[in-house]
């Protein structure tokens, strides 16, 4: 693996890792299997994109693009607070309408911004090659989300927040409006997974109605592959393994990539990634069920 | 004694030597995901650099990397092609090129397959790219298929044109349409179709205005294809289409790409480039149209007959 390969895996794990912290908030805190990430990830792309071609300021597209992303995840809240929609079925609605709004808010499939000036282009002057300025800049960014949301969460709006995913009905008894919390937690959720989609734009320097493809999977993995690797108890702890997970998920999908060495094909891929991915997952418990023998 | 010993010696010491002399170089490719014109698209590519003179396994190492459909590993596949610094990356499909060229502004990049090379900011012009990239654009041969409609129909003075005004791509190749007619010597006569319902009517309104109908890469109007190839028969107006796939749907002509080839032709580009041209001084080509589809009863029902000419070109004969 040379070294613009390694930290190009870190980077765009880092990009991810923000989808990793949206998924847990969903899944893991408030209980909530959200697929709108699917359509919110290239919904954030797709609204930092068209505003940098249309002369906004990278910073403001960027909170444009998370405000998008936030309004989406609201819309798939009220259709399973409100309606009564099944979570499952709401987030999949959203996700699939969001295709279209995609296509609305660019106006074609595909919108570049390779040649404009982006959040980054300031840092890309400073001395150091651009294979870091990106990694960097996402590292800055994510550290500053996970320390923010670790805050949020210990915070009174934060814990009645958690304690409406763990048990909702005892949540309500203690007087916590549980449906407000699920609206917020979701728009959170998908604000930092739009906030991910306008970084990738970005960094790679396009907007696509593809790029969406596949976003809950790479983000359930890290967070599973992290919560693994990485059992730390706390928030904050289960935040960096968010973030450990998503790095390690790219690295895994690397090292997929460099598997012809090995007699594997390009096609293999998918396979490969998935193989190393239910490896990280098997090794940790391995481990313990060795040592709980050993007693 | 001395000379005989020292012939085959000689020889080995050529033979040794050979590999080394000849330079070996590198082409990375990826696509964004396996398709048939992707897939052919590549096979191209390796076919043409053969026939230059680089042969993959002794004087050439052909790197394939394919995103399996996913953007996310498209940028990471471009970081890790990036990071190994072949001779020449060839991207195929616009999201992979956008994502090679956006890490790397020294290593250089022959993208194909790619639409419209400008608009995806991957070259500031076709005729000048500049920096490090070049390529092949498949834009439809908008200026083939006016010679075509020009063989068949050669009475043809006014070229309608339905399409949907809603579809980006359609407005894009109505304004080509227009240029390329305008050179030799057609008018465009336009009739819009918002929806799939609108096809027949719009069809109608061009009957005793124009001269053959041409219709665009519109999925609008391709979807209600028969509606309007029907009005081509009963007003006894030829219909043609930008795509292949129509001609067997009832149009009576078309030019397309045959992906191997448009492979071929960037192929040619990356063995100028490994060469030593600077891609930034090669300008963008646009791949030649090879595939010609004719139906000869399409052509019958609307009152024109394929030359002789066409017919013997034609790739593809359908509809009998």
């Amino acid at each position: 693996m040379t070294e613009i390969a390694f930290f190009g895996a870190v980077e765009i794990g880092l990009v991810y890792a923000l989808v990793a912290l949206g998924v847990f908030l969903s899944f893991r805190v408030l209980d909530f299997p959200d697929l709108t990430v699917d359509g919110s990830f290239p919904l954030g792309a797709a609204v930092a994109a068209t505003l940098i071609v249309a002369g906004a300021n990278p910073w403001l597209a960027s909170l444009a693009a998370i405000a998008a992303g936030a309004v989406a995840g609201l819309v798939t809240a009220v259709l399973n607070v409100r309606f009564r929609i099944l979570h499952l079925l709401a987030s999949i609605l959203t996700m699939i309408a969001l295709f279209s709004v995609n296509l609305r808010v660019m106006g074609k499939p595909n919108v570049a911004i390779l040649m404009q000036d982006t959040v980054l282009t300031p840092f890309y002057g400073l001395g150091l090659p651009e294979h870091l300025v990106r990694p960097l800049f996402v590292a800055v960014v994510v550290l500053a989300v996970v320390a923010l949301l670790a805050r949020f969460l210990a915070s009174e709006f934060g814990l009645a927040m958690r304690a409406t995913g763990v048990n909702a009905r005892m949540a309500r008894a203690q007087g916590v409006e549980t449906d407000t919390h699920l609206y917020f937690g979701i728009a959170l959720s998908n604000g930092l997974v739009g906030l991910a989609g306008a970084l990738f734009a970005q960094t790679n320097g396009f907007a696509d109605v593809t790029t969406g493809i596949g976003t809950i999977v790479v983000g359930l993995a890290a967070v599973i592959v992290g919560e693994t690797v990485l059992p730390i108890r706390g928030m904050a702890g289960a935040l960096i393994a968010c973030v450990v997970g998503s790095i390690l998920y790219r690295l895994a999908v690397q090292f997929a990539l460099s598997a012809d060495a090995i007699g594997l094909q390009a096609s293999d891929l998918n396979l490969v990634t998935a193989v190393l991915v239910a490896v990280a997952l098997i090794l940790p418990r391995m481990k313990v069920r060795a040592g709980g023998f050993a007693k | 004694m001395k000379i005989s010993r020292a012939l085959p010696m000689a020889a080995l010491a050529v033979l040794l030597a050979t590999p080394a002399l000849a330079q070996n170089k590198t082409v990375a490719i990826t696509a964004i995901v396996e398709h048939p014109a992707l897939d052919a698209t590549r096979d191209g590519v390796v076919a043409a650099l053969k026939e230059a003179g680089f042969t993959p396994g002794q004087n050439l190492k052909v790197d394939y990397q394919s995103a399996q459909g996913n953007p996310a590993t498209a940028a990471q596949i471009a970081r890790q092609f990036v990071g190994q610094k072949p001779d020449v990356i060839v991207p195929i499909s616009t999201p992979s090129a956008q994502a090679v060229a956006a890490a790397t502004r020294d290593v250089a990049v022959v993208f194909t397959a790619v639409t419209d090379p400008v608009g995806a900011q991957l070259v500031k012009s076709m005729d000048k790219p500049g920096g490090n990239v070049t390529g092949l654009s498949d834009m439809a041969p908008v200026g083939a298929h006016v010679d075509l409609i020009k063989e068949i129909v050669p009475a043809a003075k006014r070229l309608g044109v339905v399409y949907n005004p809603g579809e980006p791509n359609s407005v894009t190749m109505v304004k080509v349409l227009k240029d390329e007619a305008g050179k030799k010597g057609l008018t465009v006569v336009e009739a819009a179709a918002n929806k799939s319902a609108d096809v027949q009517t719009a069809a109608r309104s061009l009957v005793g205005k124009a001269d053959a109908i041409y219709v665009p890469l519109d999925n609008t109007v391709v979807s209600a294809l028969e509606a309007l190839t029907a009005v081509g028969a009963q007003a006894k107006l030829p219909v043609f289409s930008a795509d292949t796939d129509s001609v067997a749907r009832g149009t009576v002509a078309s030019i397309g790409f045959d992906y191997f080839q448009v492979g071929k032709q960037t192929g040619a580009v990356v063995a100028r480039v490994l060469k030593g041209e600077k891609p930034g001084d090669i300008p963008v080509d646009l791949a030649k149209g090879t595939d010609l589809f004719v139906n000869p009863k399409a052509a019958a029902a609307m009152g024109v007959t394929i030359p002789d000419a066409v017919a013997k070109r034609a790739t593809k004969t359908v509809g009998q």
